[in-house]
């Protein structure tokens, strides 16, 4: 049976007291990807933030449960050791602290118990690191410091593996990346949506080449105003969103 | 003051804890010239040096404090409160089991019997005004290494303490530095003859244990040619609602092609003034090190200073200081090119909270005669909160105009998207706090012997805990 992992009913979220996104529903079940395509400023963005809980994000409407339970009960920490996990467009640089320990310090957060043993940890992470690419240089590094752009991205998709989410959400993963490593990138989303539900945030089409969704949503002014199947992302790609703008208007 | 209120007032701090007094002698209160002879003659110390404390209390009555600095604090300190003397045991041990038993519990809290079984190559234990434990392994011995707590290594090595005390910090320098001349007792003294390299540190350890103590450790390390040693000094006391007062003056001589790193972790309870001046010289191609961290203390004011007097001479000076709520760390460095092709690099890194104050003063002198000097000087601070100050005094005073000279300063916050970032990889608010400010003093702590990056990583996360609402 697969189990419904995120619920979201009638959600708006406000920033600096601007509603940003304008009552939006949507339901997500284990083993499902869903993407959310939309242009630049339409909310997609917001709608990650708020789901990770950052407080400049004010949900001033609706609800949003998260295997069963409001989400709002939670706080940022304790929604990541609930299992879910976001994929930043722009992650933070944390200087003096090594890729290494962070690695091992958040998987163990995370994981608790289940974490394993360093030995274990160093297997698994060698094996991630092989099927990303990342050179063994990477762990004596500072977080993100001072990383290309395709190096941060394949640094979130390193710590997605490891952490083993049940909701991964993913903003904006593919910017940036050229072919080999949007590829490469989408690998390791695919992996992971074997296990767990996806949230997958981008503008392009082109990162569903590689990772297949089952639902498209197209996102318009703080809403989700049309849903399909994959086929919905070929649309967009060949016709843009003009005519779905014209659609609901 | 009760149990609870001692609590209240140790806080998060693991050092706070005191001993019963069990003092063999104990000075009353205050300072005299009287007092300073009492202590030479208890010491039986040789005539010249009873002339130099002599002459040196008396230039500390005239001097003036400081027009600079935390003024408001330093004209708060009751010098007649101050114990200046007080032993506590009746010799130096050479062997933990002839330490009174409190105060070897007391070291044993701290660690110290057992790095030094690990990692050290010798120690001296001060407790209040005197060493009461030392030892050097026998190989470094037996390579011609002097290492003795200051007062033993008067007794043993008159000549060599007598050609370089006061040498490099004259008395009159400062108001403390000639307090601590009239006063001293304890500290080190370590002679590393001509190419012999002391790979394993030594470390001593000043531990201040009764209310009101003042403490006035002095230290001369000379490096003799093409040698090199590691001194680490660590240093803790009790809580108490009254002030200590903790005034050391540290002497460096680095020979020809010779090498001193001289680590520090200064972490007093919020009661003491740490009033400490700090200078070494190095010549011909030899290297100065302070790696100095503060962390503890009320008020510190300490700028680890190098004078480069011989051709390609090199200075480095790493140093962190953190501020909690009523603490000001008023540190930085003093660097002095007096010869050519000399070089040196600064780096400086400060954490305020909870109101705590940073200021990094810092001193970059270069000489006409100074030729093709390389300069490096970088100051950082963060600032956890609106309630904390950093200021920055920084000081050029170039007079070749040969040398290269860079200097970098910044403030920053920790932003919220940091700690959202960290947060949403299942670390708490504090965790990610902590792991912000332990990589901000990365560059120093990864100077630090492991043991002991190890240990200020822990207590900058217990600080940590504290820091959020």
């Amino acid at each position: 049976m697969t189990v419904e992992l995120l619920k979201i009913i009638d959600l708006e979220v406000s920033v600096d007291g601007v509603k940003i996104l304008k009552g939006l529903s949507l339901r997500i079940k284990t083993g499902e990807v869903h993407a959310i395509m939309g242009r630049n400023g339409s909310g997609k963005s917001t709608l990650a933030f708020a789901l990770m809980g950052h407080p400049a994000y004010e949900i001033t409407k609706g609800s949003v449960t998260y295997r069963g339970k409001p989400l709002d009960e939670l706080n940022v920490f304790e929604r990541a050791r609930a299992g879910m996990f976001l994929s930043f467009q722009y992650p933070q640089a944390i200087p003096g602290v090594q890729v290494g320990k962070f690695l091992r310090k958040s998987v163990q957060a995370v994981r608790g118990s289940a974490a394993g043993s360093a030995r274990e940890f160093r297997t698994e992470l060698d094996l991630a690191m092989v099927s990303l690419g990342v050179d063994r240089s990477f762990l004596s590094r500072y977080v993100n410091d001072g990383f290309s752009g395709g190096e941060k991205k394949r640094l979130e998709i390193l710590q997605m593996l490891l952490l083993h989410p049940q909701l991964a959400i993913l903003d904006e993963t593919d910017s940036g990346l050229d072919i080999d490593a949007l590829r490469i990138v989408a690998g390791g989303i695919n992996e992971v949506a074997k296990t767990a539900g996806c949230l997958v945030i981008t503008h392009y089409q082109r990162l569903l080449d590689y990772v297949k969704p089952d639902f498209v949503h197209i996102m318009l002014d703080g809403r989700l105003v049309k849903s399909g199947g994959a086929e919905l992302a070929l649309e967009v790609e060949e016709h843009g969103y003009e005519w779905i703008e014209v659609e609901v208007a | 003051m009760g149990k609870d209120e001692a609590r209240d007032a140790v806080g998060d701090y693991r050092y706070g804890f005191h001993d019963p007094e069990n003092a063999v002698i104990r000075f009353d209160k205050g300072i005299s010239e009287q007092v300073v002879k009492d202590i030479s003659a208890l010491k039986n110390e040789p005539e010249w040096m009873t002339e130099i404390r002599i002459k040196a209390y008396r230039h500390y009555v005239k001097r003036p404090m400081p027009d600079w600095g935390n003024m408001g604090l330093l004209n708060s300190i009751d010098f007649d409160a101050v114990t200046y003397f007080l032993k506590s045991s009746s010799g130096t041990a050479k062997d933990w089991d002839d330490v009174p038993e409190d105060i070897k519990n007391t070291f044993d809290r701290l660690g110290i019997p057992d790095a030094e079984q690990k990692w050290l190559g010798g120690v001296t234990a001060q407790y209040e005004s005197e060493a009461v434990y030392h030892s050097i392994r026998e190989d470094l011995e037996n390579q011609g290494v002097l290492f003795y707590d200051m007062d033993s290594g008067l007794r043993e090595h008159e000549d060599i303490v007598r050609e370089y005390f006061c040498s490099v910090i004259p008395y009159s320098d400062n108001k403390f530095s000639a307090l601590n001349t009239a006063v001293w007792s304890g500290g080190s003294f370590i002679y590393v003859p001509k190419g012999v390299h002391v790979e394993l540190p030594v470390q001593a350890y000043f531990r201040i244990n009764s209310e009101n103590m003042g403490q006035f450790e002095r230290t001369l390390i000379i490096a003799d040619e093409d040698s090199s040693i590691q001194y680490v000094e660590g240093c803790t006391a009790p809580t108490f609602s009254t002030d200590s007062l903790h005034s050391a003056v540290v002497e460096l001589i680095a020979m020809k092609g010779a090498t001193i790193r001289y680590t520090t972790i200064q972490n007093w309870s919020t009661n003491v003034y740490n009033l400490v001046t700090k200078r070494g010289v190095a010549y011909e191609n030899a290297t100065i090190e302070w790696i100095d961290g503060n962390i503890g203390s009320k008020l510190t004011m300490k700028y680890p200073s190098v004078i480069l007097k011989g051709e390609g001479a090199h200075a480095e000076v790493i140093s962190v200081a953190y501020s909690g709520e009523g603490q000001h760390q008023d540190a930085g460095s003093k660097v002095i090119h007096l010869a050519a092709n000399t070089t040196s690099n600064v780096l400086s890194k400060s954490i305020s909270k909870n109101g705590g104050r940073s200021s990094y003063r810092g001193l970059v002198k270069v000489s006409p005669k100074a030729h093709n000097c390389k300069i490096n000087v970088v100051c950082d601070a963060l600032l956890l909160d609106e309630d904390s100050r950093s200021d920055t005094y920084p000081t050029m005073e170039i007079a070749n105009s040969s040398c290269r000279v860079e200097h970098e300063a910044s403030v920053s916050k920790v932003s919220g998207d940091q700690l959202f970032y960290l947060m949403s990889r299942g670390h708490s608010e504090a965790e990610a706090m902590g792991m912000i400010i332990n990589g901000f003093f990365e560059p120093f702590t990864r100077e630090l012997p492991m043991e002991y990056a190890v240990e200020l990583n822990r207590l900058l996360e217990i600080e940590m805990e504290g820091a959020i609402g």
